[in-house]
């Protein structure tokens, strides 16, 4: 499989982990192969995240609107948008037929009554906007950098929620249509985001059985973030002659950060397996970047793995 | 004074900070803490996901709460939030007869509310904090708040319910007229023949019923909302913001600490999780270099040296800030901090 493939199997890929397991910095990487690879790659922010467009050597914030934030020489290209709730809703108000109530509606506040007592309506937009997008725009591949897990699976689980609560109207033939994009899997599919730990894999064998059963929308590559590996020449212990030349005290401290390393190391072997062994997807494992802040050079690193581990 | 010490006499104790950092296992860190100074203490997960019960090896059925058992003078209870479940509680609470309570749980609308749906989870939360809180069970109880893009969402969250419970409309809708004359005037009141045609009149007629059924609890549901408010703001509640020394995390708590000074509320403490190990007094710099085995070995060391003093510049820059939040720092491990023995450790040794 190539990555060019790998990325348009879908129309549509939700990125989805915990809060902290990188999200946005695999939508940006994944977008950024993409484009390097000639695709034109739209990249939907739900959270408007700031880190996104740092990713890109961009400053914000990002609008409803797209823009394009790179250019490739080979043509490829990607571009994004922030789409919050409260445009989703006034957009699909508008389209629907309902612009001139919009005003009318937002100032008596009583659309927020509804919406706070029919709390799927806002999500169900926000996905029926992406449908729209998914139709309409001119793009090869679209990701979305979704919210953290529970609010992800109660994101993807809106329409089967609104259905069970509007049984007419407009509103419920959205949740229809959306529900339908869900789950078909050349339209819409998701990737996991996790780290190589206890905690983040437990998390995502829950969120990928929740996803399936929720919302039934189909589960594409889990992608491992942030892992160490390597280290092997750690394994090696050091020659007698070398530790002869060192001081004791340095002898003593690089022991000790070496079994630390190796400690690290392996533990994070093991939850790659036992993610593996839990859920049965084909992994995609991107390299730890010693760095706080991602920047475009880091991103391209990003995406060359991530160009690499598909093919 | 450690952390833990300033917070033995607290009767809530708020953890926030932005996702991944640990949050969870701090908290449950903290009420072990807090148990081994002879408390009672009850702490409280929010996460739809069962962070808490791996943290503390159990299987935690929702809503209902389990004795953890471990080498401390006070008690340990461990809680999962079922937002659903908690709603239920308060509607028998203040639901009135059998058949308004049945009413209210028969309308479609109630079971889209009580579901664990994004919006209503964080005042569920608050609510069962103020529910444990005053059972007289625990002297404390520890809440992990949900791993929110904005953490200030379950302040707020009482505020948000008191503001719709009083919006013109649903005052509207539980206006006390004669049910035929409610009837009439609804149906033809412009605002919901609007909404109707949005998004369904049988949505529509469903809130309408709703509220009907709903308008014996209103009253009750608005004070027990007060309550819960002045609860967040009470004296013995207090906060802790739990952090990482990386860039984003120590941004999101300052913004957090600034949101809770502005709402009159003051941080405790700030815990720090996972600061890189020290292994050396040298200076990375500084080290010898050498190819081969004793190269990766060397770069290694320097590796670790150079993320531990990263992390201790950006910790003292959190100390410095304010002298009376207490800062706790907990050291990355290379083993997961997953058992009650793990757990107690972190807690003697670090808060």
């Amino acid at each position: 499989m190539t990555f060019r493939s790998f990325l348009t199997a879908s129309r549509v890929r939700f990125i989805v982990g915990k809060g902290g397991v990188g999200k946005t910095t695999v939508s940006a990487a994944l977008a950024l192969a993409g484009a390097a690879g000639g695709l034109h790659v739209h990249v939907i922010e739900l959270e408007g995240r700031e880190e996104f467009l740092r990713c890109f050597d961009a400053e914000g914030p990002l609008q409803y609107e797209s823009t394009t934030l790179y250019e490739h020489p080979s043509g490829g290209r990607v571009s994004a948008r922030h789409l919050g709730p409260d445009e989703a809703l006034v957009e699909w108000l508008r389209d629907h037929g309902f612009g001139r109530l919009v005003g009318r509606l937002r100032s008596s506040g009583a659309l927020d009554v509804i919406a706070t007592a029919v709390p799927g309506i806002r999500d169900v937009l926000v996905l029926g906007k992406i449908k729209a997008l998914a139709r309409d725009f001119d793009a090869d591949a679209i990701i979305v950098d979704a919210p953290a897990t529970g609010h992800s699976l109660s994101l993807l689980a809106s329409p089967s929620s609104l259905m069970a609560a509007a049984r007419s109207g407009p509103i419920r033939r959205q949740a229809e249509e959306v529900d339908q994009m869900l789950r078909d899997e050349t339209r819409c599919c998701v990737s996991l985001v996790t780290l190589a730990a206890e905690l983040p894999v437990t998390e995502a064998v829950e969120a990928a059985f929740g996803l399936e059963d929720r919302a039934g929308v189909a589960l594409s590559s889990i992608i491992v973030n942030q892992f160490a590996g390597g280290e092997s020449l750690l394994r090696t212990n050091l020659a007698p002659s070398d530790v002869a030349t060192l001081d004791p005290e340095l002898a003593h401290s690089i022991e000790v950060a070496r079994w630390f390393t190796l400690a690290r190391v392996d533990e994070e072997a093991r939850q790659l397996s036992r993610l593996h062994h839990e859920l049965p997807l084909e992994q995609m494992v991107l390299p730890r970047l010693e760095a706080d802040t991602i920047d475009l050079s880091r991103l391209a690193t990003l995406a060359d793995a991530c160009s690499r581990a598909a093919s | 004074m450690t952390l833990a010490d300033a917070l033995a006499d607290q009767h809530v104790v708020v953890v926030a900070g932005s996702g991944g950092v640990g949050k969870t296992t701090s908290s449950a860190a903290l009420a072990i803490a807090l148990a081994q100074r002879g408390r009672r203490v009850c702490v409280l997960t929010v996460d739809p996901a069962r962070r808490l019960a791996t943290a503390l090896g159990l299987d935690l059925d929702e809503g209902t709460a389990r004795t953890v058992a471990g080498p401390w003078s006070g008690e340990l209870t461990a809680v999962q939030l079922d937002a659903g479940r908690t709603f239920d509680g308060l509607l028998e609470r203040y639901g009135g007869s059998p058949d308004a309570i049945g009413a209210i749980r028969r309308n479609p609308i109630y079971r889209s509310l009580a579901g664990a749906l994004g919006g209503t989870q964080e005042y569920m939360a608050v609510e069962r904090v103020y529910e444990l809180s005053n059972s007289g069970h625990y002297d404390v109880v520890v809440i992990d708040t949900p791993p929110t893009r904005n953490a200030v969402d379950l302040l707020d969250a009482p505020d948000r319910l008191l503001g719709f419970l009083s919006h013109g409309i649903v005052r509207a809708l539980l206006a006390p007229t004669k049910v035929s004359l409610r009837a009439a005037s609804l149906a033809t009141a412009a605002a919901t023949r609007t909404i109707g045609s949005v998004v369904g009149t049988d949505l529509v007629n469903d809130v309408v019923s709703f509220f009907q059924a709903f308008a014996s609890l209103h009253q009750g549901f608005i004070d027990r909302a007060r309550a819960v408010q002045e609860l967040l703001a009470d004296d013995a509640t207090a906060y802790v913001l739990v952090t990482t020394p990386r860039g984003d995390a120590l941004e999101e708590t300052r913004w957090f600490s600034d949101q809770l000074t502005q709402r009159d509320l003051r941080t405790t403490g700030v815990i720090v999780n996972r600061v890189h190990p020290s292994f050396t007094t040298l200076d990375p710099e500084h080290l010898p270099l050498a190819g081969g085995v004793l190269g990766a070995h060397l770069d290694n060391l320097r590796d670790m040296e150079r993320a531990a003093r990263r992390d201790r510049a950006a910790v003292s820059v959190l100390t410095g800030q304010d002298p009376n939040v207490l800062v706790a720092e907990i050291p990355w491990r290379a083993d997961p901090l997953t058992d009650i023995d793990a757990l107690s450790d972190v807690a003697t040794s670090y808060l």
